[in-house]
């Protein structure tokens, strides 16, 4: 019997530690700066809030902490789409002024290996600029770096919330480094293929409501073409 | 006793490590796709929305009416000409396979609708506002992400309303007749 009760503690001890070890996993390298900071490009800056509430509208399957915004809007609960949010947001230029509207589209990934410290989502951007044109953006996004660093020490804490800085990039890909992959769509952009990556900048974070005080940007590394332009809006 | 807790130890860090291999984190559903071979090449494949059921967001320039009715629009003149409309996507069994946005700005020559399949990858359509004949509206596949990031095609879009005498009818159907093909690029 005493065998018995040891072998499963030994079990469960195996268990927790494996959990341990994948919340601090040491071999999950830190991805550090951003491809898009030094790159010779010149870069357009699009800010937007990454709270649920401030966005124009914002809808999931209707069963997670995070409410969809306003209260009335459809929800996204039926199967193929139950594990989808859809934002319409507001964007803002590196001086916050209003650029544009940006819609997204996300949703968790069948690619994720937490194992690798990969917690995936597969999203789209489509980014409207008045007077300028339209982008197509794709992306493979990767929250494990946010989850490890704030959604688990708000957990932790008593109050069930995070206060802080966290920064970091969150785009892991289709592109070379980790880059998203643009496509112009219309206007100045037609036909031309950029890049850009999505960071998060989170101040507050809360179990119950998810992001309290947050925004995301979008880092676009403009066409040579369009060079002037994005000079002139900078 | 320590060696059978050290055994137990191994095979729970094994059983939690095979778990997670075995059992998915995220599991998509998937709908079977209905796609259909185009007599002259490429795949067709028709999407629907059904009016008013699946209106996620409706804002349209002027109007005072919006979907949901609390929908607050950013003041800034800027983005005063931009109609905004979010609609969940069906095959042709009626099933929801994904969420659609279709983006129009006054004066433009195209809308911009952007079609996301969780399950398959997104795609950006850009449609004329023209009408041809039979009200059928052409449009261009200008950008794909996973299944359809290596195809180039047309969409056909048109409007068809309901014409059966049930009371819960939809009011009708915007229809997408979506025309693929892969490029050499996907085939290698």
């Amino acid at each position: 019997m005493k065998y018995l009760v040891s072998l499963l503690l030994g079990l469960l001890c195996g268990a927790a530690l494996f959990i341990l070890g994948l919340f601090y996993n040491p071999f999950v390298a830190d991805r550090g700066l951003s491809p898009l900071s030094i790159s010779d490009s010149a870069v357009t800056s699009l800010s937007y809030t990454r709270v649920p509430a401030k966005n124009i509208a914002y809808t999931n399957n209707g069963m997670s902490r995070i409410k969809p915004h306003p209260e009335s809007i459809a929800e996204l609960w039926n199967g193929p789409v139950r594990l989808t949010d859809a934002t319409l947001t507001e964007l803002r230029d590196a001086r916050g002024q209003t650029a544009g509207i940006g819609v997204k589209f996300s949703s968790r990934s069948e690619k994720t290996r937490l194992m690798r410290g990969k917690a995936l989502v597969d999203s789209v951007w489509y980014v409207y600029l008045p007077d300028r044109g339209s982008l197509f953006i794709e992306q493979s996004e990767n929250y494990w770096p946010f989850i490890q660093d704030v959604v688990f020490p708000a957990y932790r804490n008593s109050a069930n919330s995070w206060k802080g800085t966290w920064f970091g990039d969150l785009t892991d890909g289709p592109g070379a480094l980790g880059i998203a992959r643009v496509t112009g769509v219309s206007g100045a952009f037609q036909g031309k293929s950029m890049e850009a990556v999505e960071s998060l900048n989170m101040r507050a974070y809360s179990t119950d409501k998810g992001p309290v005080s947050a925004e995301g940007r979008l880092l676009i590394a403009m066409p040579p073409k369009d060079l002037a332009s994005a000079d002139a809006s900078e | 006793m320590f060696k059978t807790f050290i055994i137990g130890l191994v095979l729970g860090i094994l059983a939690a490590a095979g778990a997670l291999y075995a059992f998915p984190v995220v599991d998509q559903q998937r709908e079977p796709s209905i796609v259909k071979v185009a007599a002259n090449g490429g795949n067709v494949e028709t999407l629907h929305v059904n009016i008013p059921a699946d209106r996620i967001v409706v804002r349209a320039p002027g109007q005072e009416t919006t979907v949901p009715a609390r929908l607050e629009w950013p003041a800034d003149n800027k983005l005063q000409s931009i109609g905004v409309e979010f609609y969940k996507i069906r095959n042709e069994r009626d099933d929801v396979i994904g969420v659609a946005a279709r983006t129009a700005a006054a004066g433009e020559t195209t809308n911009d609708w952007l079609l996301h399949l969780p399950a398959r990858g997104s795609q950006l359509v850009s449609v004329q506002t023209a009408p041809l004949a039979g009200g059928v509206r052409r449009g261009d596949l200008r950008a794909g992400s996973r299944e359809f990031a290596k195809r180039r095609g047309s969409v056909a879009l048109r409007w068809l309303p309901d014409e059966s005498a049930e009371q819960s009818s939809p009011s009708g159907r915007i229809e997408l007749l979506t025309n693929y093909i892969g490029t050499a690029d996907e085939s290698q």
